[in-house]
């Protein structure tokens, strides 16, 4: 083992000194030095757990990953929140998922819908209130090529059968009404919400979209939310490379995409933890390769370019080196400008999803080291793909609480944290220079060509702003 | 004033109980109410000789919440001036119909129903407690004292011990205790002495048993109990007697339940399992 990652370790061991005997016990399991060669054996985290009491875990449920992150974007379908007001009124697009429209009209992405259960619901059951509402909303937008029914947390105590309204209901409209059986009290985090959104696409509205013709070039891209215009920039490079995307999923999509993503050649993923499942799904089942790809940064995009058009024909393989070459001079100057201003400034990211592992190639080409990283959510899975793109010694945390942020924070003193808006403020007052990256802080888009000048632009204006020169720290 | 809850396995006769036996307690001068805990809506039905009409829960349905409701029309008066409310709620197989006991409950008590020259409250309580919402009644501030009505029958016995374990388990937060059990004879072989020795076992007692007369059913099926429709009738005593005896009552126990081996032991020992087992 080597010395640095028995530093790394040695840290480790101090934060968690503080912890009573049982909690420490568990919490050791969730941090770890990293060690990309991955012969140190005790080098792995513990993933996908139960978060532990008290320990101020940032986590969300599982209607937060069902109707926040998968079903949420979709931009023709409405989303009711199926319940009490507060968890669709407190998750009102707050993932700045754009999309292209008429709001209210075509599309409904920015409206909130609620059944907003009251006693008689929970005494009576809701379901003559669902039903009542899915008419109402058909009155009101005849456009709509779908409802989705989220269902909160009283709904599955109270046993409503929502299976059956969708049913009758689907049948009466001539459109999907797929129920989400998301309640909020079932899975460790928002991840199970993901599976569960990812198995209802996959049994209302997979394979039901209608499609004139196919082309050999035809690829879905699946798990980009278009957070920020993000999908747009993405798809802009694969279009650009010669190929039809025929389905973006889910961010700007519609109800029809969804349904003929089957229709591909292959599946493009970048947001592997929230839709691998489908992907795997659309492999065994309709024989659809799927491949994961990094559009965060000019070494990562160019590397995924070649990897995507290594599917395909010469004639894509030539397109994706003339994409290269025609962008390259502009990420070269945008890494000439910024990289003097960031060359050697430490990151600190704690995230979800893909980027706590997928980010880090776009801080490397500013010249930015990514030194410690972790993941609300991931699984295994995701901590294997992580291990081999950090440095040796670099923090892995799982489920991070806020108390260990901190002090990682104090002790390998980062000039940049990148996490969510729970930890935003506490990071002000410490006087660390922070980035909201689970919106890109109200910024965007990072994904693609178009997204890296913005990224670094942000990133400057981040660790380089003299406002954190005000701040009057603690000694 | 003084808040009783009687719980039971369903279709013991708890209603049926309840309401002789405030009928009971009406005649002896004290003033009375029923509070019916079971969306079937029928604890009251022999006091008001009706099926109340309006419940609680399905006012508030029709008005949109409880806050629209006023408590006069949920309280009516029924026999001998007894106040009779009904919580309501769903048919089986939707929604929660122990929320609505507790919706219904917390709406009696923030409306003034229970006055204070109120002498009982008598929560009748739907079949075995299930979830939260049926133990609403024995929760804090709520009914101190519980009585379970039972009979000589394996399953009757099994949720009387059943329902002890709830009343131990509030008995430390919310101060409930166990009154007794009732026995609703179902002329079983040695169902005194087994129903005694099963009260024992709780930490209780046999506080009356009721023997099976088919003057109840007649009652019935007039709409009425056994001592408004023929107060001379010896079971009518009955009911005067157990109503005299809970007026009486001063021994409140935190119940003892026991385990399945225990009980099926019971049953043992008064030769009734091993009666069976010989029979096969």
């Amino acid at each position: 083992m080597s010395t640095t990652i028995k530093d790394t370790q040695k840290m480790i061991a101090e934060v968690l000194d503080a912890y009573p005997e049982k909690t420490k016990k568990e919490r050791a399991r969730h941090l770890t030095a990293n060690d990309p060669t991955g012969q140190c054996g005790s080098c792995k985290v513990k993933a996908n757990t139960k978060s532990r009491p008290g320990v101020m875990t940032v986590r969300g449920c599982a209607y937060a990953g069902a109707k926040g992150v998968v079903w949420g974007p979709v931009k023709d379908q409405i989303t009711i929140s199926h319940g009490p007001v507060g968890c669709g009124q407190y998750s009102w697009w707050s993932r700045r998922n754009y999309y292209n429209g008429q709001t209210g009209v075509d599309t409904f992405g920015t409206m909130h819908i609620t059944t907003d259960f009251q006693e008689r619901d929970i005494v009576y059951g809701g379901d003559k209130g669902l039903d009542a509402a899915l008419h109402e909303l058909k009155e009101l937008f005849p456009l709509a090529k779908g409802i989705g029914i989220l269902s909160e947390c009283p709904v599955g105590l109270i046993g409503d059968d929502i299976e059956a309204v969708s049913k009758r209901v689907a049948k009466e409209f001539g459109i999907p009404i797929v129920p989400v059986r998301c309640e909020g009290f079932r899975g460790v985090s928002q991840s199970l919400g993901h599976h569960i959104a990812n198995d209802t696409i996959r049994d209302y509205v997979l394979g039901k979209g209608k499609l004139e013709k196919t082309t050999p070039y035809d690829v879905a891209l699946i798990g980009d939310y278009n957070i920020g215009g993000d999908a747009w920039a993405s798809r802009k490079i694969l279009e650009e490379m010669g190929l039809r995307v025929i389905a973006q999923w889910t961010g700007d999509a519609s109800v029809n995409e969804l349904g003929i993503a089957t229709k591909a050649k292959l599946n493009l993923i970048h947001c592997y933890r929230s839709m691998n499942y489908i992907c795997r799904h659309m492999e065994e089942e309709y024989g659809i390769p799927w491949d994961e790809f990094n559009f965060f940064g000019p070494t990562k995009i160019y590397a995924s370019i070649r990897k995507i058009a290594s599917h395909f024909d010469d004639r894509i393989r030539e397109n994706a080196e003339k994409v290269i070459e025609k962008y390259k001079p502009v990420m070269d100057a945008v890494v000439e400008r910024f990289r003097p201003r960031l060359e050697g400034k430490k990151v600190m990211l704690y995230v979800g999803g893909l980027r706590p592992r997928h980010t880090i190639g776009a801080y490397e080409d500013l010249g930015m080291e990514v030194i410690a990283s972790g993941y609300e959510f991931g699984h295994n899975d995701d901590y294997h793909r992580t291990y081999p793109v950090m440095k040796e010694g670099a923090v892995i945390m799982d489920d991070a609480t806020l108390y260990e942020l901190e002090e990682f924070t104090r002790r390998m003193k980062p000039d940049m944290v990148g996490s969510g808006i729970k930890e935003k403020y506490s990071y002000h007052k410490m006087g660390v220079p922070f980035r909201q990256m689970h919106s890109w802080d109200y910024s965007g888009p990072y994904h693609g060509f178009d997204g890296f000048p913005v990224f670094a632009r942000d990133m400057d204006m981040t660790v380089n702003n003299p406002a954190w020169n005000l701040i009057r720290r603690k000694k | 004033m003084r808040q009783i809850a009687v719980y039971g396995k369903g279709g013991i006769g708890k209603s049926t109980t309840t309401q002789n036996t405030v009928a009971g307690l009406s005649q002896a001068g004290y003033k009375c109410m029923i509070v019916g805990c079971d969306p079937k809506a029928d604890a009251t039905r022999l006091i008001l000789h009706a099926k109340a009409q309006t419940t609680v829960m399905d006012l508030a349905r029709e008005r949109g919440t409880v806050e629209d409701l006023e408590v006069d029309e949920v309280l009516l008066t029924g026999f001998n001036g007894i106040r009779c409310a009904e919580s309501g709620g769903p048919e089986p197989g939707v929604g929660c119909a122990g929320r609505g006991v507790i919706t219904a409950i917390n709406f009696l008590e923030e409306n003034g129903a229970y006055d204070a020259d109120t002498d009982f409250v008598f929560y009748d309580v739907l079949g075995d407690v299930v979830c939260g919402g049926f133990a609403m009644p024995m929760r804090e501030g709520k009914a101190k004292e519980i009585y379970i009505v039972t009979s000589g029958e394996m399953m009757a016995m099994y949720a009387a011990n059943n329902i002890s374990r709830g009343i131990l388990k509030y008995a430390h937060s919310g101060g409930v205790r166990l009154g007794g059990l009732i026995c609703n004879s179902r002329k079983t072989d040695k169902e005194y002495e087994l129903i005694s020795e099963l009260a024992k076992k709780l930490g209780t007692q046999l506080i009356h048993f009721v023997p099976r007369d088919n003057q109840v059913q007649r009652a019935e099926l007039r709409r009425m109990t056994v001592i408004e429709y023929s107060p001379e009738h010896p079971q009518a005593e009955e009911y005067r007697m157990l109503a005299k005896k809970i007026a009486d009552n001063r021994d409140l126990v935190i119940p003892t339940p026991i385990s399945m081996d225990e009980l099926e032991q019971l049953l043992m020992d008064f030769g009734i399992m091993e009666g069976e087992e010989a029979a096969a």
